[in-house]
């Protein structure tokens, strides 16, 4: 197969050769690729270990997020509460931004379980597996000659390496899979040293780069709404005219 | 023949599927490089399905290589795109 298949089976094919170098002597083979199994599945052990700790990161994140998403809130009303619009609406864009990230995060945390319940049934099938080869060992070894051994050694060589070669890409995929979360939630929170007064102070004209990042994502009309909401509760969204004091911070829109 | 489904498991099914098989590879990597996305879900879910329909699963204690070796179940159509156009599903 040339195609998806094809491609696959290529990658895995290589890192089976890479696993398992095998020793000229069928025998001397057998117990190598026997210690060699077991010494990789330590590495799957630890690596299965790594995608949990870095899940566990990732949950403390989205918490972290949740803060933020209500820290922003209230100093949205706050602002508006003061009459400053322009920074009740750069905190509640920044609020959208957190909410957006934090549904995400959540949605790819429940991914990265599934993916961990499936990695921990592999590496118990590899176990089975290696189990399955040492017995299978020391039968070749005492039933057959060479030539027939080589044979025979190839095949569950091949079986219990492909196995191994397999959780490891699985492994990588999901740490990597979590890396990439990892960096998308720190850059969202870099959003919280931003989300104070203060800093919402020195915006300006809404030249930093937050604003601008804000600004392509697209969060108006969410903002907009919301705004419109605060103003509603808060009884001062009663008409245009009744707000003057946020003509000052207009430009920065 | 054997088809391993990457990250769950491995399958045996008969050699008759390997031609369908490879008709739907084909087509899942024409449908790739055209960029349709939906033509490529649907002919990646009939992978999928005819290899569970027609296989059975391997015993754990079974140790064979596999003839074929399809990417995970999830793989997203940008993964598949980088299959044919980049550094592969998982670099090397």
């Amino acid at each position: 197969m040339a195609g998806l298949g094809g491609r696959m089976s290529t990658v895995v094919k290589a890192k089976i050769s890479k696993l398992l170098d095998r020793a000229e002597d069928p025998a001397e083979t057998l117990d190598y690729g026997y210690q060699k199994q077991i010494e990789l599945l330590q590495n799957v052990k630890k690596g299965i270990a790594d995608v949990t700790t870095s899940k566990k990161r990732l949950q403390m994140q989205s918490q972290k997020l949740e803060q933020q998403v209500v820290k922003l809130d209230t100093q949205a009303r706050q602002a508006l509460a003061q009459g400053r619009e322009d920074l009740a609406r750069a905190a509640l864009e920044r609020k959208t931004v957190a909410q957006t990230e934090l549904q995400s995060l959540d949605t790819q945390v429940t991914e990265l379980e599934n993916q961990q319940a499936q990695l921990t049934e592999n590496e118990r099938k590899l176990r089975t597996k290696i189990e399955a080869f040492r017995t299978k060992k020391e039968v070749i070894k005492a039933q057959y000659s060479a030539a027939e051994a080589q044979v025979q050694i190839s095949e569950a060589a091949n079986g219990v390496g492909e196995e191994m070669a397999d959780l490891g890409l699985a492994i990588q995929r999901a740490e990597d899979k979590t890396e990439e979360m990892r960096a998308r939630a720190s850059a969202v929170e870099e959003l919280e040293a931003a989300g104070t007064f203060d800093d919402l102070t020195q915006l300006g004209g809404g030249q930093d780069d937050i604003e601008r990042e804000l600004a392509q994502l697209g969060a108006e009309s969410q903002v907009d709404d919301e705004l419109a909401a605060m103003k509603a509760e808060l009884g001062s969204g009663s008409g245009d005219g009744d707000s003057p004091q946020l003509g000052d911070g207009e430009e920065s829109k | 023949m054997i088809v391993r489904i990457s990250g769950e498991g491995q399958y045996r099914l008969p050699d008759a599927d390997a031609e369908r098989l490879n008709e739907l590879d084909n087509a899942a990597v024409a449908a790739v490089e055209a960029g349709d996305r939906a033509g490529f879900a649907d002919l990646w879910g009939q992978m999928l399905a005819l290899v569970e329909a027609d296989g059975e699963a391997l015993g754990d204690e079974e140790l064979m290589g596999s003839d074929v070796i399809l990417p995970p179940r999830d793989m997203s159509f940008a993964e598949a795109e980088a299959e044919f156009t980049g550094d592969g599903l998982i670099p090397d």
